[in-house]
């Protein structure tokens, strides 16, 4: 689906979501008569400490608005801008400013729903996909923490035969699959059906409170550790 | 990887009463080894995971060595190699009794 | 360093000392106590896949102890394995810890980063853990616990690394500190040469080093490369912190965009500096702690309430 093609669905009474550069910002309404705060990050646009901050902003102003609005973040990036201005500047802080802001908004009540349906990576991939309290993904969404040949640079072995290795694990290897069984992707919506059907269907669930991620990804299996050695470690400092 | 397993009888049992202590990191040219006081009179165990394939007779000279030297006995000493020279292994085995037989804390 | 005036050893190295090392000189003595130490043998399950050699911690230390008196939670990587970076296990001990502070809430954290971001054999796994690490940061910092950052070790404190720093209550970094999310190396294999040569190891420091961060805002405190500094650092650090409410992020909005503007045109660190105050940043590398910490405090304390 394309950008337009998803909005489209998402809104399809209209809306008002504009592009800043590589930015998205705006709002649409709801099935069920609400609207959503919109922010995004658009053709695969590496985020730099600009977009960063001006996304952050157009959160707080939600957040600052009160209300339950919810606020949809969808995501087609780059990894982080890797620039030397943009770590002269500390990019750590934006990026983690805009991942504060997004959890800030979750813990105030406003559903946060990361709607992944291109690329993202790394720094950027953190900052607005897994700083959020769902999500999700559309087919053909391409997550990766690294590409398999910055792996292969880094440990020393051929693109052939991380493949191999990716068989039989899904802990590496970038693609929606895996990020789906280990946890990080919530579902992948049906590119056949309405995507404002699908936002409200899960608007509308009823939501487990904390971090369920790792839980999740015991369940799928892709995440064996995580979420016992987590809960261990908790019953011990609680003791 | 490669894990292997050697049993002794020591001297006699290490010194101290600490139950347990850990020496080194698992860094390349380097290892960790940790020491568990849980056999019984002077059993002592030394198991290795390295992932140095066809060194089980260097391994072996360098255990015995240091059973004989330092009398290891009532230790269970667990290693993960990251790639060490004899005797780099044989410091930290000795750096690991020596810190168990440590008074206090 | 300073030459020890009553007979007592000089502080250790922070750089030098090993995660466990430094978790327990930091606390009041004979405090520190560790959960699921060593002894417990909860390694990586994926390292086996790639032929790697496991450590019995995974590579980071977690407990509790006193600091001056008071109960902390205090976690440790250990840098020189793995490069300190987040692996399944390791990210799950911190995760752990923080989710306790969660719903403890009067015992702060001290986090002792080591770290090069994301183990990438367990890519996916090590990535999901920061992003939990993160949430895990802000759920306590909101529950009223405070949330330090400690950087000065081996592996700086780069990738997710960085991002979770920037989701602390305050930071404290010493000269071999550095704070990034791209390390050098993959901003040169990138960009090229000419936009970040990685083997100038100046520009590195310039760039993303300990005292830059101190002049630029990046990090509230600049201390001595030893366990007492970083000690005082920690204990006046959980003092200050502020809480975390919107007035914070609004605060910490206005405190980026106002740097934003100062220093967005500046292309070197030594711009950053003069921008800031520094009449002679040439001499700003070469200083040594304690005279670069009364500079820095000349230049003046970021605010203590936007971040």
């Amino acid at each position: 689906m394309t950008l337009a093609e998803i909005l489209a669905s998402l809104f399809p009474a209209g809306h008002d979501i504009v592009r800043q550069g590589g930015i998205m910002l705006g709002s649409g309404p709801l099935k069920s008569g609400g609207r959503v705060t919109v922010v995004g990050v658009a053709d695969r646009m590496p985020l730099g400490v600009d977009d960063a901050l001006v996304l952050a902003g157009h959160v707080l102003a939600a957040i600052d608005e009160g209300g339950k609005d919810p606020i949809l973040v969808l995501i087609d990036s780059d990894s982080q801008r890797m620039s030397k201005r943009d770590e002269l500047l500390g990019l750590n802080e934006f990026l983690a400013h805009l991942g504060k802001c997004l959890m800030m908004a979750s813990l105030q009540g406003h559903h946060t729903i990361g709607l992944l349906y291109g690329h993202s990576a790394a720094g950027a991939f953190i900052a607005t996909a897994m700083s959020t309290q769902s999500l999700v993904a559309l087919p053909g969404a391409t997550p990766a923490v690294m590409d398999l040949p910055s792996i292969s640079k880094v440990t020393k072995l051929s693109i052939e035969a991380l493949q191999e290795k990716a068989r039989s694990t899904p802990v590496f290897a970038p693609g929606l699959a895996n990020l789906a069984q280990t946890g990080a992707v919530l579902a992948t919506w049906d590119d056949k059906r309405s995507l404002a059907d699908q936002l409200q269907a899960l608007l509308d669930a009823p939501a487990t409170p904390g971090d369920q991620r790792d839980r999740l990804g015991k369940e799928r299996k892709g995440r064996p550790k995580a979420a016992d050695i987590a809960a261990r470690v908790y019953d011990l400092a609680l003791r | 990887m490669e894990t292997l397993s050697y049993r002794h009888t020591a001297a006699r049992r290490a010194a101290g009463a600490r139950p347990m202590a850990i020496v080194g990191v698992v860094a390349s040219g380097n290892l960790e080894v940790l020491v568990e006081r849980v056999l019984p009179g002077s059993d002592c165990q030394v198991e290795i995971s390295t992932p140095v394939i066809g060194f089980a007779k260097v391994w072996e000279a360098v255990i015995t060595d240091f059973v004989e030297r330092r009398s290891p006995g009532g230790l269970r000493l667990s290693i993960n190699d990251g790639g060490a020279r004899a005797d780099t292994v044989s410091l930290r085995l000795a750096q690991a009794v020596r810190l168990i037989e440590e008074d206090g804390r | 360093m300073n030459p020890p005036t009553d007979g007592r050893r000089q502080s250790p190295s922070w750089y030098e000392s090993a995660a466990r090392d430094r978790a327990r000189l930091l606390l009041d003595a004979g405090t520190f106590a560790e959960f699921l130490g060593p002894e417990a043998r909860e390694m990586s399950p994926h390292l086996g896949i790639f032929d790697l050699p496991r450590q019995f911690d995974d590579g980071i230390v977690v407990g509790h102890g006193k600091l001056a008196g008071t109960p902390v939670f205090v976690a440790a990587q250990e840098g020189r394995f793995m490069g300190g970076a987040f692996g399944e296990v390791h990210g799950a001990k911190l995760v752990g810890l923080l989710r306790a502070a969660r719903d403890v809430a009067t015992m702060p954290v001290l986090i002792l980063f080591d770290t090069g971001g994301v183990r990438l054999q367990e890519a996916n796994v090590g990535e999901l853990a920061i992003g939990e690490v993160m949430r895990a940061v802000i759920e306590a910092r909101r529950a009223g616990a405070k949330v330090i950052g400690l950087v000065g070790g081996r592996a700086g404190c780069y990738g997710g690394g960085g991002l979770i720093a920037g989701t602390c209550s305050a930071l404290a970094v010493s000269e071999h500190g550095r704070i990034a999310v791209s390390g050098p190396e993959v901003i040169e294999t990138n960009r090229g040469v000419e936009e970040f040569d990685s083997k100038d190891r100046s520009l590195v420091w310039r760039t993303m080093g300990g005292k830059h961060r101190r002049l630029l805002g990046g990090a509230e405190l600049f201390v001595d490369d030893t366990i007492d500094a970083f000690r005082a650092a920690a204990i006046a650090l959980i003092e200050r912190a502020p809480a975390f409410d919107l007035a914070m992020l609004k605060a910490e909005q206005a405190r980026l965009a106002e740097r934003l503007k100062r220093f967005g045109k500046c292309a070197d660190g030594l711009d950053v500096w003069k921008q800031a105050g520094v009449d002679d940043p040439a001499k700003v590398p070469g200083m040594p702690a304690d005279e670069f910490i009364a500079l820095a405090r000349r230049i003046g304390e970021g605010r203590h309430d936007a971040r």
